[in-house]
């Protein structure tokens, strides 16, 4: 196999990444506060629809970003009314944005393009068109180094470069911020921080809706980059495998990133049986390949792999003492 | 709070949710162009206005029975079964091994034979996450939503590896005559009138029923059924009095999971007679609507699973009348959850002020 196939693996991981890694730090934000979602997929699957139909009639895969997150947002605030204010349960209250998501984007997209619950295909400034980093093109000739740059880092659309900025960004916001600390303590013991007289109600909305905006960019992606128009479904269990990530990561962000590509990675493998078969000498199932991120993450919920604790408050709706 | 009656809780919560998700769905359904009015009533014509009609909703029903049951009796442990769908397939596995590869000579016994395949194969694909949930405290929400995701690619690479029949499809071969189950057409057909004509509904509707009463007496009438509902009550004082929490979370688990798997008896013994690829449909995941809006008890489940088939069946109807499509379905699935599990105390907290401001002024009177 030589180094250009390889290349192309690494960049399919990395495109196929994104989604996962943007949902996978949105569902860190939510449940890191103590409020779990399973409605990750669904938040991005409405997402991925408002953006590709935005995009479609604006022009603008810009303008269909921010209606993308605002679709996420709106479901993000039925979870967090269902689950912060009336105390319900987070993970009723997650299937149920799931179930929401899916019908509803079939049925307002049959009812607005009428094509079978899909949006017209995104062409143009629709779409986010990939980025030509400086110097790509220059340093192309360089053996490997220049492939390598021009290949792997250069040429993704501007949502992967941000997709990949929110993992520092992440880290610093959680482990350095008075806001991260007090939002760890949120999940962690939530009387405490109410003690101290911080509002746990005003943080958990807080995180929900940063959840809701990550979830936006992650099915923005989806629909206007990695794809060019909206199809039923398109989610595909993304928002589980990001879920799946978030415990293999064990609820830290750079942990996130690598748990991400493993996945992405997998993904990639099973679109090339081709180089698969090619390295290893025997054809490797494709059903494999495509379970193996949900057996690794039962593998590493059984605690055979190091031990995966949520944070302690997680999945609590916070009564406040009278 | 006990300001509110038994009746309330029982009856007057899930129907004001049920009144609230059919607001909304009205709302999207005139949002789209469509007479709600009159989608409604071409669902109740196209469910209930025949027994054409009925034999599809029946048959939909008792999917949602064995499915919500499944629910309910984890609910009552406290655990959610989310993994529903996964050990419907599997149970699905078990039914068409059983059928396919052992040579039953009358259908009674076939439809022993199945129900054992599909509980056994279904329990089996619970336990797993119930073993790590008991001993391991991973949690059982996250391991039963991987192993739906482990059992649709297991069916897979199976229908179109080694259990796949001659031809392009995915799908086993077709079962023996022998295990070919009754429907309701062969049943309540007399003379020259024939009733439920091409329907899926058949004899498994009965054993749904038979497994109604089958939960209801293991909850509320055996020393399991007591432990069960003192482990999901408090874990602690389960744990004082004795009982076993691994017993407990195994057990009903393996119920839950054998109950998921026997709706197999219906879809793939009794309306495809062979195992094609995507047989449940979703069904295990209707089972969580059907199960709190039937409050986790046995008749209302049966009640709720008649409603949901009611929806399903009408919905199809709708989606060939009208420019509604199927998916409209899942969002009133999605708004039934919403609001029967995840904003309960939304419709409660009201409802109890109100009775304890009735009570008090009853008092006050007296």
């Amino acid at each position: 196999m030589d180094l250009l196939t390889l290349l192309q693996v690494f960049d399919s991981t990395v495109r196929l990444a994104t989604p996962l890694l943007l949902a996978c730090l949105a569902g860190l934000f939510s449940e890191r506060a103590g409020i779990f979602d399973i409605g990750l997929e669904g938040k991005m699957l409405a997402a991925a629809f408002l953006s590709a139909a935005v995009a479609y009639t604006t022009g603008s895969a810009w303008v269909g970003l921010g209606a993308g997150i605002m679709a996420s947002l709106a479901l993000s605030g039925i979870h967090g009314l269902a689950s912060i204010t009336f105390r319900g349960n987070q993970l009723i209250s997650g299937v149920a944005i799931n179930f929401l998501a899916a019908g509803l984007t079939v049925v307002v997209a049959q009812s607005w393009f009428g094509q079978g619950g899909r949006t017209p295909q995104l062409t143009g400034s629709a779409r986010f068109e990939p980025i030509t980093l400086p110097f790509a093109e220059a340093l192309r000739d360089i053996p490997v180094l220049g492939p390598i740059y021009y290949e792997l880092f250069s040429g993704h659309t501007a949502l992967v470069y941000i997709a990949l900025i929110f993992v520092p960004l992440t880290w610093w916001v959680l482990y350095s911020t008075r806001f991260g600390l007090r939002l760890r303590a949120v999940g962690e013991n939530p009387a405490a921080v109410d003690t101290a007289g911080i509002s746990v109600v005003g943080l958990r909305y807080t995180a929900v809706v940063i959840c809701g905006v990550l979830c936006g960019i992650a099915g923005a992606y989806l629909a206007t980059a990695l794809q060019a128009s909206f199809v039923k479904d398109m989610s595909a269990g993304r928002g589980y495998i990001a879920l799946a990530a978030l415990i293999f990561a064990k609820w830290r962000p750079w942990a996130a990133l690598y748990a991400c590509l493993l996945f992405g990675f997998l993904q990639a493998l099973a679109l090339r049986p081709d180089v698969i078969q090619s390295v290893l000498g025997f054809k490797v199932n494709a059903q494999l390949l495509d379970v193996l991120p949900y057996i690794l993450t039962v593998i590493i919920l059984a605690g055979f792999v190091g031990k995966a604790i949520p944070p302690r408050a997680g999945g609590e709706p916070y009564v406040k003492e009278r | 709070m006990d300001g509110m009656p038994k009746w309330a809780d029982v009856v007057l919560i899930p129907l004001i949710s049920l009144i609230l998700a059919a607001i909304l769905s009205a709302l999207v359904i005139l949002a789209i162009g469509e007479s709600p009015i009159e989608a409604l009533m071409l669902m109740i014509d196209g469910a209930l206005g025949s027994t054409y009609g009925w034999g599809y909703t029946l048959y939909y029903a008792t999917n949602f029975i064995f499915t919500g049951l499944a629910v309910s009796v984890a609910f009552h442990a406290r655990m959610f079964n989310i993994g529903g769908e996964g050990q419907a397939m599997i149970g699905g596995l078990g039914v068409a091994l059983f059928c396919l590869y052992i040579p039953w000579p009358h259908w009674s016994l076939a439809l022993l034979g199945g129900t054992l395949g599909a509980a056994v194969f279904g329990a089996a694909w619970a336990m797993i996450p119930a073993y790590l949930q008991a001993k391991r405290g991973s949690h059982i929400v996250i391991t039963t939503i991987m192993f739906n995701f482990i059992a649709a690619a297991l069916l897979n690479y199976l229908l179109i590896g080694a259990l796949k029949a001659k031809g392009m499809e995915p799908a086993t071969e077709k079962f023996r005559e022998t295990t070919h189950l009754p429907s309701f057409q062969d049943m309540f057909s007399f003379g020259e009138t024939a009733l439920f004509r091409g329907t899926p509904a058949n004899v498994s509707f009965f054993v749904a029923i038979l497994a109604c009463f089958a939960v209801w007496a293991l909850i509320w009438k055996t020393k399991l059924g007591y432990e069960i509902r003192a482990y999901g009550h408090s874990e602690s004082a389960a744990k004082y009095a004795g009982i076993s929490p691994t017993k407990i979370i195994m057990i009903s688990m393996l119920i839950s999971g054998g109950l998921a798997g026997m709706m197999a008896i219906n879809n793939v013994q009794g309306e495809a007679e062979r195992l094609v690829l995507n047989a449940v449909e979703g069904a295990g995941f209707i089972g969580i609507a059907v199960a709190l809006m039937g409050r986790s008890h046995p008749f209302g489940v049966f009640l709720a699973a008649i409603l949901f088939g009611f929806l399903y069946q009408g919905g199809a109807e709708l989606a060939l009348w009208t420019k509604i499509p199927r998916e409209m379905i899942v969002v009133i699935q999605a708004l039934v959850i919403l609001f029967t599990g995840a904003l309960d105390d939304m419709v409660r907290a009201p409802l109890e002020r109100m009775f304890l401001a009735a009570q008090r002024r009853k008092k006050g009177a007296a």
